[in-house]
C-alpha cells in the first residue's frame, strides 16, 4: 500500500491488485476468499489500478482496502456508502466498489444503504455478512438469527433477522446478488458482473467468522447453499421469491439484474461534460452578469 | 442629498405574500440605487401565525434593521392590532378598513385605511382578489415616499407575466393604481421622499450571498437536507445548479451530506454543505474523519436558538462551543464568522483556499439574521473571478522515482494530495490513525513513535493556518470610554451602536472578530490592548465568546451585553447596555425586547 506503483506492463493481473500490508484477519476468515474474489474481479476490467477506488467502512472485513492494491478509502463505521456516491458523483469515470460487514453497512449503515440504493448510484457494494460483530468481540448484527447466543444476547437473540437481499430488491437496486465466500469463482464472476452494470450492484456474501461462530460453520453452509438455477434474472417477483428462502434452500448467485433503469450519473445533466473533478470550475463572467440580472 | 434613512415594516399572516411584498420593495429601493437590510421575525408554520418583516432603506450602506419604524403596512387585523404602538410618532400605518370596525387608537400618526374591497370588486377569481392585497397597499406606502409607481409595475410584469398570465398581472396592476392613486388624494407624503442614486443595485438574501461566494469559489459539488435557516443555500444551489454545472444533491440525513462532501472533495471538487445546529452535530463525526483524511471541505452552520431542535425561526449565536469542539480528538480545523450579509460572499473563495492549502475542515458560522436578511448592493463590488489556490495537488504521473507518501511527515505539516485516478499514486486514506504511507497505526501495527510523528504533523498545519488569518479589526477613536467586542453577524448593529454612543457623548469603539480559529495569542492581545471599559457583545445565554477569548488569550472583559430571546439587538440595546454598564454596578445587561411578534 501506498509504495511507488510497482511497475505494471500490459493490463495488471490479479497478483499486480495483492497489496503490501498482509491481511490481519484470523486464519480460515470468509474474507480471505473476498479479497482473493475482488483482485480477480478488478483484473478482468483489464483498467489500470489507478482507475479503481475501493471505500469502506469499519470492521473485520472494511480493513480490506489496505490489503488491496487500488485508492482505497477506510472511512466511518457505517458511512461507506455516502463517501463512494460522494466520490462517485465527483468523478463517475472511476470505478468504485464499496466492501464492508453486516454491522457496518446494515446496522449502524442501513439509512444510507437503502437510499443508495433507491438512488441507483453505479457502485458495486459487497457486504461480507458474517451474521456478528467480529471487531467488537463478538456481538449480535441485523442479521444473527433468532436464538443465536451472543456476548450481547446471553439468553439468545429474540429479534428477527433482516434479510438483505430481499431488501435490496425491494428499496431499488439493480442488480442484487448473493454469494458465498468458498465459492470464490462464482464469486468473482459475481463482482465482475457487478462492476459492468451501470447502477447499484450490491452482493451480499456469507463469509463465515471462525472466531465467533461454532467450529462447524464452514459445513454448516455448505449444507444449505444452493445455486440459483431455471431463473429469469429480469423478473422481479420471482427474484423476491428466491430471496425470501432461507436454511436449506438458501440461494446464491444473481437474483435480479434491470438493465433498463439509468443510474444516477447517467440522469444527470451536469455530467454530460465529463467528470465532475474535471470539469472548470467557478462563474464566469457571462454566468455572473445573468445571476446579477436576476436581483435587479 | 442629506442622509435618507427610513423603515418599513409589514405585518401578517404567512400566505399573505409578505415575503414578496418585501421582495418587491427591496427590487424597488435596489433600481432606486438605495440600500437595504431587512428582518423578518416569523414563526415555524406554513400557514396560520404571524410574521413581521422589517426593511430599512438608506442613501447609505445599512446592515442592521434600526431602533424605530416610520410606516408599518399591516395586511391583517391581528397586524393592526399588535403593531400600532410600534409606528414612532409622526409616522404612519397603512391598513385594509374592512379589517377592523374602527379606526386604531392613536392620534400622533396618520392612519391610512385603504378600502380594498372597492378597489378590488371587480376582480372575479376570489383567491387572487385575496392574494394580491400585498401589491394595493405596497403601492399605497410607494406614494407616500414618493416612489414612481412604473417601477413596481415593471417588476410585476417581470416576475408574474411569463409564470401567471396577463390576467394576474393585471390584476395585480389595477389594485396597485388604486391604492397609489388613493394615497395621492388623502394621504400626506413623508418629508424625505425616495431619491434615484447612482449605481443601480441588486438585492440578495444572506444564504444566496454564501451560495454565490461558494459557485465563485469553484464548488462543484454541494449537498443537504433542508434544515431552516440554512435551507436557502440549498434553494440557490439547486436553481443555478444546470447553469454552472454543479453537482447538487439532497441527501437522507446530515451524515450522509458531509460523508458524501468528502468523498467529492476526495477524488478533485471543491466540495461544501449547510445546515443548522442539529444537523452540524450530526455531522461532528464526520468533521473530524475530513481533519484525519486531510480531506478539504467547508461546512456552513447557520445557526438558531437552541439547544436541541430549539426555536427554528429565531436567530443565537449559541453554536460557537459546539464547533470548537465537535468531533473527538485533536485536529487542525478553521472556524469563520462572517460579518456581514456580502461578506458570506466573500469569505467563501477565501476559506476555500485555506481548506485547500491546508487539507482540512473549514466551518463557516452564519446566524439566521445574516443568512435570512436581506441586502442591497453594487454588483461592480462582487469579485466572481476570485484568486483560486488549490494547494499541493496532484493530478499527474510524474517522472521522480521517489516513492509517493500521501502522508509525508513535512516542516509545514501539509503533504502533497494525490488525486483518486492519478496514475502512479495510489494509496489509502485512512480515519483510523496511520505512518505516513497511509497504514493503519492502530491495530497490530501501534507505534507510538509513529503516532507522535503523524500528530505532530497534522497540528504543525495549525501554526500556517494562523499565520494567514487577519487579525481583529478595530474602528473608531483610539482614546474612547468604551470599547465594544463583538464577533461575526452583529458588526453592522455594534458598529451603528458605537455611533450612537458618540453622537450622544460616550466616546466608544469597537473591536470585531471575523477569523474565529485558530487564533494567535499575542496577536490578538495587540489588538485588546486598545481595549478601555471593555463590553462583550454576543447573542447568547452562557458569553460562549467571551469564555473562548478568555481561555485562548487569558483577557477578561469588564461587561457583558448578552441576548437571548431569538430576536436580533437593535443599536439602542447595546448603546442602552453599554451607558448602563459604565455606571458599574453590573456586569451583565440582557436588553428587553421591545417588539413583540
Amino acid at each position: 500500500m501506498a509504495k511507488k506503483e510497482r511497475p505494471i506492463k500490459g493490463a495488471p493481473t490479479a497478483k499486480d491488485f495483492k497489496g503490501d500490508v498482509n491481511p490481519d484477519w484470523c486464519p480460515g476468515c470468509g474474507d480471505f476468499g473476498v479479497l482473493s474474489a475482488l483482485q480477480i474481479a478488478y483484473a478482468k476490467t483489464g483498467n489500470g489500478i489507478h482507475d479503481h477506488l475501493t471505500v469502506s467502512g469499519i470492521g473485520c472485513s472494511s480493513n480490506l482496502p489496505g490489503f488491496i492494491n487500488t485508492y482505497g478509502m477506510h472511512t466511518l463505521h457505517g458511512r461507506s456508502l455516502a463517501v463512494a456516491t460522494g466520490a462517485k458523483l465527483g468523478n463517475h469515470e472511476l470505478n468504485v466498489v464499496v466492501t464492508g460487514g453486516d454491522g457496518d453497512g446494515y446496522g449502524i449503515g442501513g439509512n444510507h444503504f437503502i437510499h443508495t440504493m433507491r438512488k441507483n448510484i453505479d457502485l458495486l457494494y459487497i457486504v461480507m455478512n458474517n451474521e456478528t460483530y467480529g471487531l467488537t468481540v463478538g456481538q449480535a448484527s441485523p442479521t444473527t438469527v433468532v436464538g443465536e447466543r451472543t456476548k450481547s444476547t446471553p439468553f439468545g437473540n429474540i429479534e428477527t433477522p433482516l434479510n438483505p437481499v430481499a431488501m435490496a430488491i425491494v428499496a431499488g437496486a439493480t442488480y442484487v446478488a448473493r454469494g458465498f465466500s468458498s465459492e470464490r469463482s462464482q464469486l468473482a464472476e459475481l463482482m465482475y458482473e457487478g462492476m459492468q452494470h451501470k447502477g447499484f450492484s450490491f452482493i451480499d456474501v456469507i463469509s463465515p467468522c471462525v472466531t465467533w461462530k461454532d467450529d462447524e460453520i464452514y459445513d454448516f453452509w455448505k449444507e444449505r447453499v444452493n445455486s440459483l438455477e431455471n431463473h429469469d434474472t429480469s423478473d422481479k417477483t420471482a427474484a423476491l421469491e428466491q430471496a425470501v428462502k432461507t436454511g436449506h434452500d438458501t440461494q446464491i448467485g444473481l437474483f435480479y439484474h434491470d438493465t433498463t433503469r439509468l443510474s444516477l450519473d447517467q440522469s444527470e445533466p451536469v455530467l454530460e461534460t465529463g467528470p465532475m473533478a474535471q470539469q472548470t470550475a467557478g462563474v464566469t463572467p457571462e454566468q455572473a452578469s445573468a445571476i446579477i440580472q436576476r436581483m435587479m | 442629498m442629506a442622509k435618507y434613512d427610513f423603515v418599513v415594516a409589514v405585518g401578517g399572516a404567512p400566505g399573505q405574500g409578505i415575503e414578496t411584498l418585501g421582495k418587491s420593495l427591496g427590487q424597488i429601493c435596489a433600481r432606486y440605487g438605495l440600500y437595504v437590510y431587512t428582518y423578518s421575525a416569523y414563526q415555524s408554520l406554513i400557514r396560520g401565525g404571524h410574521t413581521f418583516l422589517t426593511i430599512r432603506i438608506s442613501s447609505e450602506p445599512v446592515e442592521n434593521h434600526g431602533d424605530e419604524i416610520d410606516l408599518i403596512i399591516a395586511l391583517d387585523r391581528d397586524s393592526i392590532e399588535k403593531h400600532v404602538p410600534h409606528v414612532k410618532p409622526g409616522g404612519a400605518l397603512i391598513y385594509n378598513i374592512d379589517d377592523v370596525k374602527q379606526e386604531p387608537e392613536r392620534d400622533d400618526i396618520q392612519l391610512c385605511g385603504i378600502p380594498y374591497k372597492k378597489f378590488s370588486s371587480g376582480i372575479e377569481d376570489r383567491k387572487l382578489q385575496k392574494t394580491i392585497l400585498n401589491t394595493c397597499l405596497l403601492a399605497t406606502a410607494m406614494n407616500m415616499v414618493g416612489a414612481d409607481l412604473k417601477v413596481l409595475e415593471e417588476i410585476i410584469i417581470s416576475a408574474l407575466l411569463k409564470r401567471k398570465g396577463q390576467e394576474v398581472v393585471d390584476a395585480n396592476i389595477t389594485v396597485a393604481t388604486a391604492g397609489y392613486e388613493h394615497a395621492a388624494e388623502h394621504f400626506t407624503g413623508f418629508d424625505a421622499q425616495f431619491e434615484k442614486q447612482e449605481p443601480p443595485l441588486a438585492f440578495v438574501d444572506g444564504n444566496s450571498a454564501m451560495a454565490m461566494g461558494g459557485a465563485a469559489a469553484g464548488v462543484k459539488f454541494y449537498c443537504a437536507y433542508p434544515m431552516s435557516p440554512s435551507t436557502g443555500v440549498l434553494h440557490w444551489m439547486a436553481a443555478n445548479a444546470r447553469n454552472l454545472n454543479i453537482m447538487v444533491r439532497q441527501c437522507e440525513d446530515e451524515i450522509s451530506v458531509i460523508n458524501m462532501v468528502i468523498g467529492a472533495a476526495h477524488v478533485g471538487c471543491r466540495a461544501m454543505c449547510a445546515t443548522s445546529g442539529g444537523g452540524f452535530a450530526l455531522m461532528s463525526e464526520a468533521i473530524g474523519s475530513a481533519a484525519m483524511m486531510e480531506i478539504p471541505i467547508v461546512v456552513i452552520n447557520v445557526q438558531r436558538g437552541g439547544p436541541s431542535t430549539g426555536l427554528p425561526t429565531k436567530t443565537e449565536q449559541g453554536d460557537l462551543w459546539q464547533l470548537l469542539g465537535a468531533s473527538q480528538g485533536d485536529f487542525p480545523k478553521i472556524i469563520v464568522a462572517p460579518t456581514s450579509i456580502m461578506d458570506g460572499f466573500h469569505t467563501m473563495p477565501e476559506i476555500f483556499n485555506l481548506v485547500d492549502k491546508f487539507q482540512c475542515p473549514g466551518m463557516v458560522l452564519s446566524d439566521l439574521t445574516l443568512s435570512m436578511g436581506f441586502t442591497t448592493f453594487d454588483p461592480e463590488t462582487l469579485n466572481w473571478q476570485p484568486e483560486i489556490d488549490r494547494g499541493e495537488y496532484i493530478t499527474e504521473l510524474d517522472q521522480t522515482d521517489e516513492e509517493y507518501l500521501r502522508y509525508k511527515i513535512t516542516d509545514s505539516g501539509v503533504s502533497p494530495r494525490a488525486i483518486p485516478g492519478t496514475p502512479g499514486h495510489v494509496h489509502v486514506v485512512a480515519t483510523d490513525d496511520h505512518d505516513e504511507d497511509g497504514g493503519l497505526i492502530s491495530d497490530e501495527f501501534t507505534n507510538p513513535h509513529k503516532r507522535r510523528d503523524i500528530m505532530e504533523k497534522r497540528q504543525r498545519k495549525m501554526e500556517g493556518i494562523v499565520k494567514l488569518l487577519p487579525p481583529p479589526t478595530f474602528e473608531g477613536p483610539e482614546d474612547a470610554e468604551i470599547t465594544l467586542i463583538g464577533w461575526g453577524s452583529t458588526k453592522g448593529v455594534i458598529n451603528e451602536a458605537v455611533q450612537l454612543l458618540n453622537d450622544a457623548g460616550t466616546t466608544a469603539n469597537q473591536i470585531h472578530f471575523k477569523w474565529l480559529y485558530p487564533i494567535d495569542e499575542d496577536t490578538i492581545n495587540a489588538v485588546l490592548e486598545k481595549a478601555t471599559n471593555p463590553i462583550i457583545v454576543e447573542c447568547n445565554y452562557t458569553g460562549q465568546f467571551a469564555r473562548f477569548l478568555r481561555s485562548e488569550t487569558g483577557f477578561k472583559a469588564d461587561g457583558h451585553i448578552r441576548k437571548y430571546d431569538g430576536e436580533p439587538f437593535m443599536p439602542h440595546h447595546i448603546a442602552d447596555g453599554a451607558r448602563e454598564l459604565l455606571k458599574g454596578k453590573t456586569d451583565l445587561y440582557v436588553p428587553y425586547q421591545e417588539i413583540v411578534v
